[in-house]
């Protein structure tokens, strides 16, 4: 292959890797989101949903890492190592490569903290994944304002579809009945009888104790 | 012929903590004048002598104190000491007799405790009802006299009923709320703010000062070979003189009574060992010991030494089942289990007080009893099945009476209290 | 009196794994119970019952994934 051809084949790889990159971790937000709710899927019970998110997290970081690599090693395309984790430095529409780098600091960060989530503790855990429901505009933002084929139809169907299945999961998750278990955790009612007042003496007034009920 | 002071000193020989007198011993003076000072002892010397006594708890656990200042002098970190004066049981009210009335005793052995195991912060976990700024000037008047190593700080407690388990002190001193949390790793291992920790009843505590003073043996003269010394009981309900009495392990049950008045009825029935501890009939209670193993084979342990005598008056199966429904207020709600079960058994005892019992509705109680125990992050539902379950036994005959629509109750007024306090309005500071 | 503590101590009476729970964290939603059907059950509520909190053999890679899997970290083999 001639320079020129490496060139263009990174660029295509390049792009090529970052809309799959979207596509899965759309996929991976509406998995997490289920996996949140406690319900199954047709065919995937709760362990099975919450695999497949994991799973299908680890591959939307495998396709970002190329999408980062040959983007970066593309000279065409002006983009340098460090831009990719510190956000909008770079030379080619810093906003929207940077909302990228943003996005991609995040994942690093949801990744790195869900493998050792038994080390790092739930707390921790909980509050970093919460960081998800930034990550995800930032992906779509990114791909939107710095891809280059952002104008052509098979694209704009493609992000629309994006949009619509984050947008539906979004909404489902804030909705009433979204918690499957919330009934359980929330415990059994107490029979009203039982929180009526009642007239009762106090082991202090037994005992001609003051100052204790 | 015994003279007076000999009657006193007598009493005060079989009763130590109580002593000749029931008055209160604020002052340094008085409580010096009453005990003599506090000797200085190693830290090996204080485990050695909790050993030697077989001095155990009286939180309600019965656990040998020496072990637990082994285990927290041996863990890494530099310790932490709490005396424990929660007392969130409604009808046990010796710790706060304690506090307000031998606070110095209390803070005597505090103070050893913390030399045992080498611990640096110490804190007085009291019930916030109580009178907290008395306790505070007690402990200046000694910190004036340089009579403690170590200062001492008063944390109040929530007054709820879990709030003096061990890992809810932990973790209301850690900053947290006062709930109880799992159990690993062990609090002696990392307790308040991960560091070693040693929780231990104020009534222990008094009694690591007296062993202190007189020794081992003088301890070991009373109570039985397992259970040694004395305990102090709360004794309530239908007795003459309900309140805090003071008589060695393994004393009869009867004559504990007997110290708080005797009964003032034929008897039902009396609860040993509190809210979760167990109904005894009536002619089991006249022949039992109160000690651990004499109450073990009836299912029942001495627990903090809370005695009710319920009287003919009362309705042994209302009580219960408002003390039920007590317990499922007084649940932290962590827990799945204990949170969906304990109400659903408060529900059933309801209907088995107010609707015709029946058989199916006792079975479901066994079996709902039975789910929850020992699936929580504390013994909270453990205890509640125990006092249910020794409640369906004990009233057996007064279900009967329900079922055809009676009752043998006869006035209106409640024997076992059940405070309105819940556990979930606890102010959460932060977690 | 308030709830007992734990007794507090060394002693493991058990050897080999044991499954434990951490009630605190536990929201009953069951992903263990469908990893590891033989020793954990679902009571009334859907909280999670075990018979025996002893792991055999031939069951231990399945209780290391239900506790990877379970979403509160509520799960915990104890070795």
């Amino acid at each position: 292959m001639t320079p020129a051809q490496i060139d263009t084949a990174l660029w295509d790889l390049g792009r090529a890797t970052g809309v799959i990159s979207l596509a899965l971790l759309t996929a991976v937000v509406a998995l997490g989101i289920v996996t949140r709710s406690g319900r199954p899927l047709p065919g995937l019970p709760r362990f099975a949903v919450s695999v497949v998110h994991r799973a299908a997290s680890l591959l939307a970081v495998t396709f970002l890492g190329v999408h980062i690599i040959t983007l970066t090693l593309d000279p065409q395309s002006q983009l340098r190592w460090i831009d990719s984790i510190i956000p909008f430095g770079s030379r080619f529409r810093p906003l929207w490569v940077g909302l990228g780098a943003a996005a991609f600091d995040l994942i690093v960060a949801l990744i790195v903290t869900s493998l050792l989530r038994h080390r790092v503790g739930r707390r921790i855990w909980r509050a970093i994944h919460w960081t998800a429901y930034a990550m995800w505009p930032f992906a779509m933002l990114h791909t939107v304002g710095s891809g280059t084929d952002a104008r052509a139809p098979w694209m704009v169907w493609f992000l629309i579809g994006c949009g619509v299945t984050a947008f539906v999961a979004f909404g489902w998750r804030i909705s009433d009945r979204f918690i499957d278990y919330a009934e359980r955790v929330a415990g059994t009612r107490i029979p009203s009888a039982f929180t009526r007042a009642d007239r009762t003496v106090t082991v202090g007034q037994l005992t001609g104790m003051r100052g204790q009920r | 012929m015994i003279a007076a002071e000999d009657r006193f000193k007598t009493a005060a020989a079989a009763t130590p903590l109580i002593g000749g007198s029931t008055a209160a011993q604020l002052s340094l003076d008085a409580h010096l004048a009453e005990h003599g000072s506090l000797p200085t002892l190693s830290a090996r010397d204080v485990v050695q002598f909790a050993k030697w006594a077989g001095l155990t708890g009286h939180g309600g656990a019965g656990f040998p104190l020496w072990r637990k200042l082994d285990a927290v002098a041996r863990s890494r970190g530099r310790a932490v000491v709490v005396g424990n004066g929660a007392e969130g049981e409604p009808a046990s009210g010796k710790d706060q007799w304690l506090l307000t009335h031998r606070p110095h005793l209390v803070l005597d052995g505090l103070q050893l405790a913390a030399q045992a195991v080498g611990g640096s912060d110490v804190f007085l976990y009291a019930n916030e009802l109580l009178p907290l700024r008395q306790l505070s000037r007690v402990i200046a008047e000694r910190d004036r006299a340089q009579m403690d190593s170590r200062s001492v700080e008063v944390v109040a407690a929530p007054d709820a009923f879990i709030s003096g388990e061990e890992s809810s002190v932990v973790s209301h001193l850690s900053g947290a709320v006062a709930l109880p949390r799992f159990k690993q790793p062990p609090v002696f291992e990392r307790g308040v703010r991960g560091r070693p920790t040693l929780v231990s009843n104020v009534e222990t505590l008094a009694h690591l000062a007296l062993i202190a003073r007189h020794g081992p043996d003088w301890f070991r003269r009373r109570g039985t070979s397992e259970q040694p010394g004395t305990m102090l009981f709360t004794v309530t309900g239908a007795v003459a003189n309900p309140g805090v009495v003071e008589a060695p392990h393994g004393a009869r049950l009867a004559d504990v009574i007997d110290l708080a008045g005797g009964a003032t009825s034929r008897l039902q029935a009396v609860l040993i060992g509190g809210y979760h501890g167990a109904w005894l009939s009536p002619d089991v209670a006249a022949r039992a010991r109160v000690s651990a193993a004499d109450l073990a084979p009836v299912g029942a342990s001495p627990g903090a030494g809370v005695v009710v005598a319920l009287g003919e008056h009362a309705c042994g199966l209302m009580e219960s089942s408002r003390v039920l429904g007590y317990l499922a207020r007084e649940a932290a709600g962590q827990c799945g289990p204990c949170l969906n079960g304990l109400p659903r058994i408060a529900e059933l005892s309801h209907a088995l007080v107010t609707r015709a019992a029946n058989p199916a509705a006792v079975a479901e109680l066994h079996r709902v009893a039975g789910l929850i125990e020992r699936r929580g992050a504390c013994h909270h539902p453990d205890g509640s099945v125990r006092f249910l379950r020794s409640a369906l036994r004990v009233f057996c005959a007064e279900l009967e009476l329900h079922h055809r629509g009676r009752c043998s109750r006869t006035t209106d007024d409640a024997v076992l209290p059940t405070p309105r306090r819940s556990v979930r309005d606890l102010p959460r500071t932060g977690s | 009196m308030s709830p007992k503590s734990t007794k507090t101590g060394p002693s493991a009476r058990r050897t080999g794994p044991t499954l434990a729970i951490d009630w605190t964290a536990c929201d009953g939603r069951g992903l263990c119970a469908e990893l590891l059907p033989e020793l954990i059950k679902r009571d009334d509520w859907g909280f999670p019952l075990i018979a025996d909190d002893a792991v055999p053999a031939h069951l231990l890679a399945f209780a290391e994934r239900a506790v990877d899997v379970c979403p509160t970290l509520a799960l915990r083999l104890g070795r």
